[in-house]
């Protein structure tokens, strides 16, 4: 029969193209995202509770950061690791101890961090991190020389 | 001839059918793992070994390497502002409707400290009480040896 000759077609889904509309979208995607950090180092300013500030200034650890690796630790001129160690010591002392840390406008925010990192990992649990205007304020009180 | 009709001729095909399933595989990754993040300045962070996750729904102010400060809510986009005192007056606002509002510091590593002491006065002084300042992974153990 005539009939029968004829050509077979399969059935089939184009998809061909899915491929190239699905990498668009992934290259779209891909330059969309930022990788952003969620994560980092949390600190909370003190309360102004009246009752708390009657704190002694000279029983805290007064580290300064003069310029990059350059510490004074209560007026001694320290290395980070050296800083570590000082610090470790006087917390088995008195783990409740306040650390201050005062840092000099010129220096890189990333020398600041390091000290801060440093002292959240010796778990540090008072660091005060005064601005300008309070190590002014405090020099005007004559807690700071 | 006969034996010319019996050749058979096969088709050189790229299989392709599973090229879309692997394509579309990575984009539900991408679309999972994209967060469309209000903040988008781009600065190279500060390494430190602890961290802790900062509150999502806080406020961003980013400090390029060259002092200017960028600040969101947390909703739209950031803006660029002229100085701390625009921001004082902006956090002071924020803390009159949301008193416990988180603020996220997201500061260039190589930043003058100046320009972070700066956004630290005015969130200080307009009675912002929790402070978080982003950071990254540190790369190699470079901790102290203690």
């Amino acid at each position: 029969m005539a009939r029968r000759s004829r050509l077979r077609r399969s059935v089939e889904i184009p998809t061909a193209s899915m491929a190239d509309i699905a990498f668009l979208l992934i290259v779209f995607f891909m330059l969309t995202a930022v990788f952003t950090s969620t994560q980092g180092l949390r600190f909370q300013f003190p309360k102004d509770d009246p009752s708390q500030l009657n704190v002694q200034p000279e029983e805290a650890i007064h580290i300064k950061i003069a310029s990059e690796g350059q510490f004074q630790v209560d007026r001694v001129a320290m290395t980070i690791d050296e800083m570590g160690s000082y610090v470790q010591s006087k917390m088995s002392q008195n783990p409740e101890k306040p650390v201050i840390i005062q840092t000099d406008p010129e220096v890189p925010y990333y020398v600041m961090i390091d000290v801060f990192d440093l002292l959240k990992q010796l778990e540090v649990k008072n660091v005060s991190i005064p601005t300008e205007s309070e190590i002014a304020r405090w020099r005007a009180l004559g807690f700071l020389e | 001839m006969k034996l010319r009709d019996q050749v058979w001729t096969i088709k050189a095909v790229v299989p392709t059918a599973s090229m879309a399933d692997i394509a579309f595989l990575l984009i539900i990754f991408f679309m999972l793992t994209t967060s469309f993040s209000p903040e988008r300045t781009s600065v190279k962070l500060p390494e430190s070994v602890v961290r802790a996750e900062v509150t999502e729904e806080a406020s961003i102010i980013a400090v390029t390497a060259d002092g200017q400060i960028m600040f969101t809510s947390g909703e739209e986009a950031s803006e660029p502002l002229s100085g701390a005192e625009e921001l004082g007056a902006i956090v002071q606002q924020i803390i009159e409707l949301i008193p416990s509002k988180e603020f996220v510091i997201k500061a260039d590593r190589e930043a003058k400290y100046k320009d972070v002491d700066a956004v630290l006065d005015a969130l200080r002084t307009n009675g912002a009480k929790r402070i978080g300042l982003l950071t990254r992974p540190e790369a190699a153990s470079s901790s102290p040896s203690l």
